[in-house]
């Protein structure tokens, strides 16, 4: 067993055959993954004791003949902005460092429900607010690919564990791209369902209406298969979608002749570089698979960075209110006053970045700006959002790079906040309109650094972008063009 | 775009988030060019332009309740677990009223 390349089909066979049981699988992972750690900073924590039991029932469901689940002794890795009841959950901040769940999230109770086995908590942004996964309190994670850079945010350790394979695949967050940047960066797959597709029930809120929860995998049908267990309709999120979920792997066919496949021109003006040569090799290889290729226009994008901001900010502000010292384990010691406790707890467990969105949306709700900035950002979303429907009344999907550039060196970007903001440019537009999209490995540039291809089809369309990324993934990535 | 100082200490104040002198004049400089970049959104006419709150999608009205049948909840113990510093069943906090 090479646990570094272990598939869910892999690991599926491999039980079925008793070439190993799902406790050698975990153990593997847990001893993997404490090596590994030190060099990355993947995981906050290995989650030993829960891995072994749910491995252990797994490995008593299969002597017992039964069916142990689409996930049967599978190691996956939990974003740590996910709560897992009774394991360490921090969001990356001191603000919670001691904070234990007394609930597992929705999507957590669904994987372990189907025999997957949580080996730890991943590394991320301060509350998933972030590009690099810099912003972390207890440290940044390093990219596996080259541990002099950032492996993307906000889900650096998620993307990170299954790029070096201590995971099979993970749970990441995504609400401006924190699933697919840190994919592309790390060279895996990494996938935004359509929003509501997969309950937010114990998903910690950063921008509530643009905060996702989806999966990372080292291939399509690994993701695929992660997200099909947790999607669907939960009573305890009430904007949890209705919509039945579909067998992905039946729209895996590999073949996408005539799909139509638009290029937004907005997303490929001013990208001469490597990474939009690579795309543009990704596109061929796209054509060679019989897929009509067109360009399409999304003019709105010019306002997505501004919008995205102005949103997620206010929301950011209006959800971290609650970390005020009473209820959620950290309050500063030296306040005499309710109102001193509020302010120096909050001053004391709070980033900087954390801190920084926290009064751009205050101040953009604030009295006498709440029109100027709120109501205008919500009416340019309607914009945006319609220029997607309008390109998905010509095409069946969008193709388009996921980062203007690949993994960054740590501290590079870390002074300029504004700029790490705008490179968040090709990703935040699917969370506005709250449509799917994913990154897929699209090759890797002369230094060897990956770019991921991002696909955009329309709501609860994942089944057509699923076939596209692995058809694409099949035929070779770019080595097909 | 001008942000002044005053201006982030008033902001801090309405967020209840104590800053330092230096976080306060680091602040004042990220907004203004963060700010000066987003007021670019006042160049667009969005008259008529519907505000998008949330996405929705279509379902019956009554669809999100659920059944009106008793269900356990968190016991008073659990619920306060993470609590700084509980007592006698609640959240403690300063006094804020003086007898």
């Amino acid at each position: 067993m090479d646990i570094a390349k272990l598939t869910i089909e892999g690991i599926r066979a491999g039980l079925k055959a008793k070439q190993f049981t799902a406790r050698e699988v975990c153990e593997a992972a847990l001893g993997f993954a404490g090596a590994e750690n030190p060099k990355t900073n993947a995981y906050l924590l290995l989650s030993a004791e829960r891995a072994r039991a749910a491995a252990d029932a797994v490995d008593a469901k299969l002597a017992r003949g039964e069916d142990a689940g689409a996930l049967a002794g599978v190691p996956v890795a939990v974003k740590d902005v996910i709560v897992t009841k009774g394991v360490r959950t921090t969001c990356g901040s001191r603000m919670l460092e001691n904070f234990v769940p007394p609930y597992d999230a929705t999507a957590v109770q669904r994987l372990e429900a189907a025999g997957g086995v949580i080996i730890g908590k991943a590394n991320c942004d301060e509350f998933a607010m972030g590009s690099s996964n810099e912003n972390s309190a207890y440290g940044p994670v390093r990219n596996p690919v080259d541990l002099e850079r950032v492996p993307g945010g906000s889900s650096g350790g998620s993307a990170a564990v299954v790029a070096q394979g201590t995971a099979v695949v993970s749970l990441g967050s995504d609400t401006g791209g924190s699933i697919r940047q840190p994919a592309s960066f790390c060279g895996v797959v990494g996938v935004t369902p359509t929003y509501g597709r997969v309950s937010r029930y114990g998903l910690v809120a950063f921008a509530s209406s643009l905060d996702h929860i989806g999966p990372f995998g080292r291939n399509v049908k690994d993701a695929a298969t992660l997200l099909e267990v947790i999607a669907g309709r939960d009573e305890m999120d009430a904007t949890s979608a209705f919509a039945p979920v579909p067998r992905y792997g039946e729209a895996m066919t590999g073949d996408v002749r005539g799909m139509k496949i638009g290029l937004p021109k907005e997303y490929f003006a001013g990208l001469a570089s490597e990474t939009g040569d690579l795309i543009m090799r990704g596109v061929e290889a796209l054509k060679k698979l019989g897929c009509e290729v067109r360009e399409v226009s999304l003019p709105a994008t010019e306002w997505a960075i501004s919008c995205y901001y102005i949103i997620c900010t206010a929301e950011a502000s209006s959800n971290l209110a609650r970390y005020d010292g009473v209820k959620y384990t950290m309050r500063s010691a030296d306040a005499k006053t309710l109102a001193d406790m509020y302010r120096n707890t909050r001053g004391d467990g709070f980033g900087a970045e954390c801190k920084r969105r926290i009064m751009l949306g205050t101040y953009v709700l604030s009295h006498g700006y709440y029109d100027a900035y709120y109501l205008k950002a919500q009416r340019v979303r309607s914009l945006i959002s319609q220029d997607f429907q309008k390109a998905f009344g010509e095409v069946d999907a969008l193709i388009t790079p996921v980062s203007p550039f690949p993994a960054f060196k740590l501290g590079e970007k870390l002074d300029d906040p504004l700029a790490m903001y705008l490179s968040d440019i090709y990703t935040i537009t699917g969370d506005l309109a709250g449509i799917p999209c994913m990154s897929v490995p699209c090759g890797a540039t002369a230094a060897g650094l990956p770019v991921g291809m991002q696909i955009l089809t329309n709501h609860f369309q994942e089944g057509p972008m699923f076939r596209l990324a692995e058809a694409f993934e099949r035929a070779g990535g770019v080595a097909g063009a | 775009m001008k942000i002044t100082e005053e201006q982030v200490r008033y902001v801090a104040d309405l967020a209840n988030l104590r800053l330092t002198p230096d976080e306060v004049s680091r602040m004042a400089r990220d907004m203004e060019s963060i700010l000066g970049h987003i007021d670019k959104l006042n160049e667009l006419d969005t008259t008529g332009v519907p505000a998008m709150a949330q996405v929705l999608f279509d379902a019956e009205e009554t669809a999100t309740l659920r059944a009106d049948a008793e269900k356990a909840t968190l016991p008073n113990e659990t619920a306060l677990q993470n609590a700084p510093q509980p007592g006698g069943g609640f959240f403690k906090v300063p006094k804020v009223i003086e007898r």
